[in-house]
């Protein structure tokens, strides 16, 4: 991996937003860890810390009214798309007043107000969810694009294979996002899967690139032209993201199946380190940085008490919403 | 009143729907260009155009999937699955995604979608192109199952299934695509979840849904000639299902004989007669009957397709059990 570059072209209100996007995310799912290894967040969790340029990366290229279907590792897709940090946990923590009111949990965060059409436990499965929400765009001419966001783990998926088939022949307005960490739920992926994604993305003519996943400003400006094109007409993108997932597959795992230098060398590979590198050689002020850690904190500190204070969720009301509320016909 | 197909039926409720709202979109394998594999999809294209009308690959899981994420995204998309046993391939986007989005994501949306597909046997399509597997989908909360038995309730029930907001899954029997009945262009969409008594009786009940009502229908009129009157009761949805209905007309003939196309082992009858053994079972006067097809796949040949079916003689004589 190259370093990060020092782009002095980039505005340093833009390195320090996408510092601060990549610190909620990583502060959050820090948190998220304690609170689940004290029981405070039942359930399985799974992390994607190391993985923060890609979120922040790519949804800062996207617009509001754009639609992101994410997968079980989607934490960053659902704070960076801008589902609210309150009642992100108060559902991850299973409350009533969390964004799904407690009924999905970590797996299943959405905020259909900000475009995010869920978390999904399916591997594969938010894939042909995007290419229909493209489809929308499409018929509605509504200007907008959709976002698909799945580890290499789900390459091996039929319904990857037949969404990238659907979207060429439709000429969707849809980014795929490949956030390849290489590894498949505890299996590294070269024993997975026999090709590799831009590859598979050729042969159905749908143009890729392939960025550092672990530094946000070239994830950045390589979604914002692919992107770019998408909303031209000019049909789906690949983007693979090469990155590293620091935690287990979920919390709990102790990844006894991972070489010992494979996990020593993950720091070196730190997108937030990467970025801090950045600021320092902009000279950016320190105590500016340290302003943006201390926000973040409290801004988490005031979602984890809202958790905690949140209500258990009501379950006549969870029964009544399995269908709509329909009068007469 | 003119006679309509039960295939031209269900086209003119996806023609009138495509022409009332631009939100509904149409797609599916060879729906477009080719009319659909049974024709009832024929001039839709035309008319609306290949924004709206689309051929799909053969690739049923993104099919579906596509479906329950435009249905997220603002528009109200028909998708067929050409035989319903192709459905298995697409399992993931109705059980995982469409049924429970509306429910795990906090009431935040629904998934105003229609499946579209043909099961039944007597066509002689062998063990992968014939199966009824509506109970599939009846156990799982957050779909609905609509059957219809004509063509009148096809064009009603189809209507009602585009305007619901939750996802349908919309069973067509291929056998009666060209069957003729009679068909009010006026009529209203029925409601989804209320059953109808398709034929007034005082002796004993048969509960049907789809095509096995004109099965019950004919049994009944063999046992009118022996003096035996036949309540039939047409559920159209199977879920939800008109338990009322079923009670009312049980609490008129206090018999009662369950019969589908689907086999009987674990399927939709298996839950009628539970639910009547416990609500109904003061008014029952015999155990209730069964009648299905036999646990087994649908054989290929004619002499073992025909046995395998259940048909008007099995309905007879599950009502002389019941009556005995």
């Amino acid at each position: 991996m190259s370093p990060a570059k020092s782009d002095n072209s980039v505005p340093k209100s833009r390195l320090l937003e996408f510092y601060e996007q990549m610190l909620l995310v990583r502060e959050a799912e820090n948190r998220l860890s304690k609170l689940f290894a004290d029981g405070e967040v039942p359930g399985f969790i799974h992390l994607s810390v190391g993985q923060e340029a890609v979120c922040v990366g790519v949804t800062s290229a996207l617009k509001r009214e754009d639609t992101l279907a994410s997968n079980h590792r989607g934490h960053g897709h659902a704070l960076s798309k801008g589902v609210e940090l309150n009642s992100f946990f108060l559902e991850i923590m299973g409350k009533e007043e969390g964004i799904c009111g407690g009924r999905g949990g970590s797996m299943h965060v959405a905020d259909m107000s900000v475009g995010m059409l869920g978390a999904n436990g399916i591997v594969g499965a938010g894939i042909p969810l995007a290419v229909g929400s493209a489809l929308a765009h499409q018929v509605r001419e509504n200007g907008a694009i959709a976002a698909a966001f799945f580890g290499d783990g789900a390459l091996a998926e039929g319904v990857l294979h037949e969404s990238f088939n659907l979207a060429a022949l439709w000429k969707l307005p849809i980014l795929f996002v490949c956030e390849n960490n290489g590894w498949s739920e505890f299996s590294p992926t070269d024993r997975q899967f026999g090709a590799n994604v831009r590859e598979l993305a050729g042969v159905f003519g749908i143009p890729s690139d392939y960025v550092d996943g672990d530094d946000v400003l070239d994830v950045h400006d390589a979604a914002s032209d692919l992107v770019t094109a998408i909303r031209a007409g000019e049909g789906p993108r690949v983007l693979e993201c090469v990155t590293h997932r620091v935690r287990g597959h979920f919390e709990g795992d102790s990844q006894k199946y991972r070489a010992e230098d494979e996990m020593n060398s993950l720091s070196n590979h730190d997108p937030i380190a990467k970025l801090e590198s950045v600021i320092s050689k902009r000279r950016i002020p320190k105590k500016e940085v340290a302003a943006i850690r201390e926000k973040i904190d409290a801004k988490i500190n005031a979602a984890v008490e809202a958790g905690r204070a949140g209500n258990a969720p009501d379950f006549d009301r969870a029964q009544a919403d399995v269908y709509t509320a329909v009068r007469g016909v | 009143m003119a006679e309509v197909r039960f295939g031209k039926a269900v086209n003119m409720a996806l023609d009138d729907a495509l022409a009332a709202d631009p939100t509904v979109i149409l797609f599916g394998e060879d729906v477009a260009e080719a009319g659909g594999p049974f024709g009832v999809t024929r001039g839709l294209l035309e008319k609306y155009g290949d924004r709206r009308v689309r051929d799909t690959p053969i690739s049923e899981a993104a099919i579906v999937g596509a479906a329950v994420g435009a249905a997220m995204s603002g528009l109200k998309p028909i998708v067929e699955i050409m035989f319903m046993d192709f459905v298995a391939i697409a399992m993931d986007a109705m059980v995982n995604q469409a049924a429970k989005a509306r429910f795990m994501f906090g009431g935040q949306c629904s998934v105003p979608m229609v499946l579209r597909t043909p099961h039944g046997g007597g066509v002689n399509a062998g063990p992968q192109h014939s199966q009824c597997l509506e109970a599939w989908f009846a156990h799982i909360p957050g779909l609905k199952v609509v059957v219809p038995s004509n063509p009148s309730d096809a064009n009603r029930l189809l209507r009602a299934a585009i305007a619901d907001p939750d996802p349908i899954v919309f069973v067509e029997n291929k056998a009666m695509y060209s069957l003729k009945g009679e068909f009010d262009e006026s009529s209203e969409p029925i409601e989804i979840g209320k059953a109808y008594v398709a034929r007034a009786g005082n002796d004993v009940t048969i509960v049907s849904y789809g095509a096995a009502v004109n099965t019950a229908l004919q049994a009944a009129d063999k046992l009118a000639s022996r003096n035996i009157s036949v309540e039939v009761v047409d559920l159209r949805s199977i879920q939800p299902w008109d338990e009322e209905a079923v009670l009312a007309s049980l609490s008129r003939t206090h018999r009662l004989v369950v019969l589908h196309e689907a086999v009987t082992a674990f399927g939709v009858g298996a839950e009628i007669v539970a639910r009547m053994s416990d609500i109904g079972f003061d008014e029952l006067d015999a155990p209730i009957k069964r009648v299905g097809a036999p646990f087994m796949p649908t054989p290929f040949a004619k002499s073992l397709e025909s046995q395998y079916l259940p048909n008007a003689e099995d309905v007879i004589a599950a009502v002389e059990q019941v009556l005995a």
